[in-house]
């Protein structure tokens, strides 16, 4: 079980949903991807959709600034 | 697991903008789960030519050159500021200043995400163009008939 990071944080609309969802597919079944993002868009929609597409969200915590961390199970 | 959402895009523009637009939507749904359908007729049939410059595309002499005013992606005018073609290079410098995905950023990661294209089959009768001159991840020419099946049950924008 290994985790990975994924920082969006400098990314905009679609590529944040985009790269999210090509490294969720990259990842093993039971790994755990880190996704840093910033708050608006990405915070509001990024963990709604990777649950939407059966992924389990552990966490969401405040990093600092306007940065989160949303944390990702396969 | 929710159930499966589906758009469905009918690129009719063959401008740099709304071939963004087209893009950016079409990505974008399929990142967050939607099946994500492009039916490329006309003008938009630009975007999916495996050429991105000019080339002389077509069957005989009127549609080898309309091949050529139309060019591929790279060559795509912007529908407003074109500037005889400085339009879209100001923009791409713009989006890549900003950390905007370019055109062909997304065009690229629709072919990754699995996005299906299709090519309308009566717009290539009359352009002269053959599955041969499209990108190969075209997944198939369509008519009316097919796309009206492939979109049932989902949302359909024209762009």
């Amino acid at each position: 079980m290994a985790t990975k990071v994924l920082d969006i944080t400098k990314e905009h609309c679609p590529m944040t949903f985009v790269k999210t969802k090509l490294k969720l597919a990259q990842i093993a079944e039971g790994d755990i991807l880190e996704v840093l993002l910033t708050e608006g868009e990405p915070l509001n929609n990024v963990p709604k959709s990777a649950k939407e597409q059966g992924y389990n969200v552990l966490s969401i915590e405040h990093v600092g600034g306007n940065t989160h961390k949303v944390t990702i199970k396969k | 697991m929710a159930e499966t959402k589906k758009l469905s895009i009918i690129a009719f523009s063959g401008d740099f903008d709304k071939l963004t637009a087209v893009f950016t939507l079409a990505t974008g749904a399929a990142a967050v789960g939607y099946e994500v359908n492009i039916f490329f007729t006309f003008w938009g049939l630009d975007a999916i030519k495996h050429k991105l410059g000019r080339s002389f595309t077509g069957g005989n002499w009127l549609t080898k050159l309309f091949g050529f005013m139309m060019g591929g992606l790279h060559v795509t005018p912007t529908s407003r500021f074109n500037f005889l073609g400085a339009g879209p290079k100001i923009f791409r410098y713009l989006m890549r200043k900003n950390n905007v995905a370019t055109l062909e950023e997304l065009v690229e990661a629709a072919k990754v995400l699995g996005i299906n294209l299709y090519a309308c089959e009566m717009a290539m009768h009359v352009l002269g163009l053959k599955k041969e001159d499209f990108i190969p991840e075209v997944k198939d020419v369509l008519g009316v008939a097919t796309f009206l099946q492939i979109s049932e049950g989902g949302q359909t924008l024209f762009i």
